[in-house]
C-alpha cells in the first residue's frame, strides 16, 4: 500500500544540478531514513517525492502508479515539516481536521478521526487550544496528527526533531518509532543526525552531494561501509583514519578503525601516542590521542579507565575490525 | 534596569515635550470650543457675544449637514472597500516572482508620493475632463457619449481619485504582511489538498487580518478629513453632492465667514472621529489579542 520507487530522478535548480540521478526502492511499511551532511540534497529528494518540487527528469512511482506529474494532494502522502507548519489561527482540532475538510468529508467522520488521532497522540486535552499555546513537543504531535488523519499510504518527515531540545528529541524519537510499529505505514524520514538514523531506520540511505553513497540496514552500514565517506559518517564518535606506513603495511591507502575497536594498553601495542583530552563519562571513557606520527585519533573504552592528560598509551585495533580503503576512498 | 529613581528622572526629562504637545492640542481645541458658543461672524466684527447652543442647533438642522455626513461616510467606506480589496489583489500579484519586479513595485507605490492637490488636478484635467480627458477620448473612440464625471457622479469621482492615492499604501502594508506568510504553511496546505481559493480563505486572509485592520485604522483617520481633492475638483458641488464634513466646515467659516457655526461643525467632526476611533480600537483589540 505504500511502496515508492524512484527511477533516475534528477533535479536542477537553474544551472545547478542538485540531484544528479537517483534510483531508489522503498518497500511498503519500511522506515527509511535519508541521512547526510547539510546541503546533500536529502530534503530536496523528500520534496520531490512529496511533489512540492517538480523533477527535472526521471519517474516517481507510488503504489505502482506513475505520480511524477501528479499534484501533491493526489499522491496520498502526508508530510511533517521541520517548522511543523501548523495553521496559527486555527485550534488544534481544526488543524488536524483541515485535510479532511479539504477532502469534503462529513463532519461526524471528521470528528471521529480527529478524536482517534488525538487519542493516539495524547492530544485529547488540547484540542481547543491554538498552536501558539502549545509546547514544541505538542506542536510536533499536532503536525503528526494532521498527517495521520488522512490515512496516507506513506509519511514524509523533514527533520522533524531538529527544533526540539535534546531530552524531548529522544522521547519523540521513541514515540515516532512506536507510531511506526502501530501504524505499519511506510515512513520516509530526513535527518542530518546519524544517531536518529541508526536508532529509527529499517533502511538507511546515505546521501552526499545528491548521490546515494550506500543503502542498507543500520548494522550493515556500520559493519561494511562501502567507502570512506559512509564509514566516517555512520558511528559516533567518528571512525579514525590512518594513512602512511600503518596503512601501507596492510596494502591499503588508508585504514579506518572505530573508536570502540581499539584495545588500550599502557605497555605495548600497534600504535603509541600521548593522551590529549580524556573524557570520563562513567559509562564510557573517550580518549583523544595524538599518535607519534602526528595523527589524531579517538579511542573509546567501556567503563572507567584511569588515564589522564599527558599519559603515554598504546592502542591496538581489534582483529577483523580494520577497514581498508584505496586511493579513491572505496573499501577494499 | 530602570530603577524608580531613573523613572522619575525620565519623566521629568520628557515633561517639556509632553507639555508642549498638550498645549499644541489643547489651545486650538479650547479656542474652537469657545468660538462654537459665540455669535462670531467675520462680516460683522466687534459684535461677538455668547449665544449658547444656537450654533450647534443651526449646524445640525442645516440639511447640508446630513448630506455631508452621508457623503463623509460614503467617501470613507468607498475608499476603504476599494483600497483594501484592490490592495489585497495587487499585493497577491506583486508577490509573484516576475520580470522587473523592483521597478513594478516602485511604480505601484508612486501615486502615494504625489500631493493630493496635484493628483486631483491631474485627474480632473487629464482624465475626467469631458472635452480633453482621456476617458472622454476613449468614450468618443468607441462612439459613446463622453461622461462629465465631476458633474454627473461627483462623489464617485472623488472616491476614485482618493482611492487611487491610497491604494499604494494599502498594497505596501498588505504586501509586506503577505511576504511574512510561512511558505511551509502554504506547502502543508497544498499537501492537505487545499486549492488556491481554500488556501486564500483559510490561510492568507487570516494571516492578513492584522495588516488589514491597521490599513483600515490609518486610512480612516486620514479619509475623515479629505479636503484638497474636493476643493480642487468640485468645490463640494454640484449642490452639496460632494460636500463632506470637513468641506462643510470650511465653507461655513471661509465662504460664509461664520466662525461660530464652523467651530460648532468642527467640534461635531471631532466627536464623530472619536466615535469611529472607539469602534476601530475595539476591532483592533480583537484581532491583536
Amino acid at each position: 500500500m505504500g511502496s515508492i520507487t524512484l527511477e533516475q530522478v534528477r533535479k536542477n535548480f537553474g544551472d545547478v544540478e542538485v540531484i544528479p540521478g537517483v534510483d531508489l526502492e522503498i518497500n511498503d511499511g519500511e522506515f527509511v531514513v535519508f541521512v547526510g551532511p547539510s546541503g546533500c540534497g536529502k530534503s530536496t529528494l523528500l520534496r520531490l517525492i512529496a511533489g512540492l518540487e517538480d523533477v527535472t527528469s526521471g519517474r516517481i512511482v507510488i503504489d505502482g502508479q506513475d505520480m511524477t506529474q501528479a499534484a501533491p494532494a493526489r499522491r496520498k502522502l502526508a508530510m511533517v515539516f521541520q517548522s511543523y507548519a501548523l495553521y496559527p489561527h486555527m485550534s488544534v482540532r481544526k488543524n488536524i481536521a483541515f485535510p479532511l475538510k479539504m477532502a469534503g468529508m462529513a463532519a461526524e467522520e471528521q470528528e471521529r478521526r480527529v478524536q482517534h488521532a488525538a487519542g493516539i497522540l495524547n492530544l485529547t486535552d488540547y484540542l481547543d487550544r491554538r498552536p501558539g499555546q502549545l509546547s514544541g513537543g505538542q506542536r510536533q504531535r499536532v503536525a503528526i496528527g494532521r498527517a495521520i488523519v488522512r490515512e496516507p499510504s506513506a509519511f514524509l518527515f523533514d527533520e522533524p526533531l531538529s527544533n526540539l531540545d535534546a531530552a524531548l528529541r529522544v522521547n519523540m524519537r521513541v514515540e515516532i518509532s512506536e507510531l511506526h510499529k502501530k501504524l505499519a505505514t511506510t515512513m520516509v524520514y530526513v535527518t542530518h543526525d546519524q544517531v536518529e538514523a541508526m536508532t529509527m531506520a529499517d533502511k538507511i540511505v546515505v546521501l552526499r552531494a545528491g548521490h546515494i553513497e550506500q543503502v542498507g540496514s543500520p548494522l550493515e552500514l556500520y559493519r561494511s561501509p562501502r567507502n570512506r565517506f559512509v564509514a566516517g559518517f555512520i558511528g559516533s564518535p567518528n571512525m579514525n583514519f590512518l594513512e602512511g606506513a600503518a596503512a601501507a603495511g596492510l596494502g591499503a591507502h588508508a585504514i579506518g578503525v572505530r573508536p570502540e575497536h581499539f584495545a588500550m594498553s599502557t605497555t605495548e601495542g600497534a600504535f603509541s601516542g600521548t593522551v590529549g583530552v580524556a573524557e570520563h563519562l562513567g559509562s564510557d571513557t573517550f580518549l583523544h590521542v595524538d599518535l607519534d606520527d602526528g595523527t589524531h585519533v579517538v579511542a573509546r573504552a567501556a567503563g572507567e579507565v584511569p588515564v589522564h592528560h599527558g599519559d603515554r598509551i598504546h592502542l591496538t585495533p581489534q582483529e577483523g575490525r580494520v577497514y581498508r580503503f584505496d586511493q579513491q576512498g572505496l573499501a577494499l | 534596569m530602570a530603577t524608580r529613581h531613573q523613572n522619575t528622572l525620565a519623566r521629568l526629562m520628557v515633561a517639556p515635550s509632553v507639555l508642549l504637545l498638550l498645549a499644541w492640542m489643547i489651545v486650538p481645541l479650547g479656542m474652537t470650543l469657545w468660538f462654537s458658543f459665540q455669535s462670531y461672524n467675520l462680516l460683522s466684527p466687534g459684535m461677538e457675544r455668547f449665544i449658547g447652543w444656537t450654533n450647534y442647533q443651526y449646524f445640525l438642522s442645516d440639511p447640508a449637514f446630513w448630506t455631508a455626513m452621508a457623503n463623509t461616510l460614503l467617501l470613507v467606506g468607498g475608499v476603504l472597500v476599494i483600497t483594501v480589496g484592490g490592495g489585497i489583489l495587487l499585493a497577491l500579484l506583486l508577490d509573484q516572482p516576475m520580470f522587473g519586479q523592483g521597478i513594478v513595485r516602485i511604480l505601484v507605490i508612486a501615486p502615494f508620493f504625489i500631493m493630493p492637490t496635484v493628483s486631483a488636478l491631474v485627474w480632473k484635467n487629464m482624465f475626467m475632463n469631458p472635452v480633453n480627458g482621456l476617458f472622454a477620448w476613449i468614450a468618443k473612440a468607441m462612439g459613446a457619449q463622453p461622461i462629465d464625471f465631476l458633474a454627473q457622479y461627483p462623489l464617485m469621482s472623488i472616491i476614485l481619485i482618493v482611492s487611487w492615492q491610497w491604494l499604494p499604501f494599502a498594497t505596501l502594508i498588505l504586501l509586506t504582511a503577505l511576504q511574512s506568510l510561512d511558505s511551509e504553511q502554504m506547502e502543508a496546505a497544498e499537501m492537505d489538498g487545499a486549492g488556491a481559493l481554500s488556501k486564500f480563505i483559510h490561510l492568507v486572509l487570516p494571516h492578513l487580518s492584522r495588516a488589514i485592520t491597521v490599513v483600515i485604522l490609518i486610512e480612516t483617520i486620514f479619509l475623515l478629513s479629505v479636503f484638497a481633492e474636493i476643493l480642487v475638483t468640485t468645490n463640494g458641488g454640484p449642490g452639496y453632492q460632494s460636500t463632506n464634513l470637513t468641506y462643510l466646515v470650511y465653507s461655513q467659516a471661509l465662504l460664509q465667514f461664520d466662525v461660530g457655526g464652523a467651530s460648532a461643525g468642527g467640534i461635531i467632526a471631532v466627536i464623530l472621529a472619536n466615535i469611529v476611533a472607539i469602534f476601530l480600537m475595539r476591532m483592533i483589540g480583537k484581532t491583536l489579542e
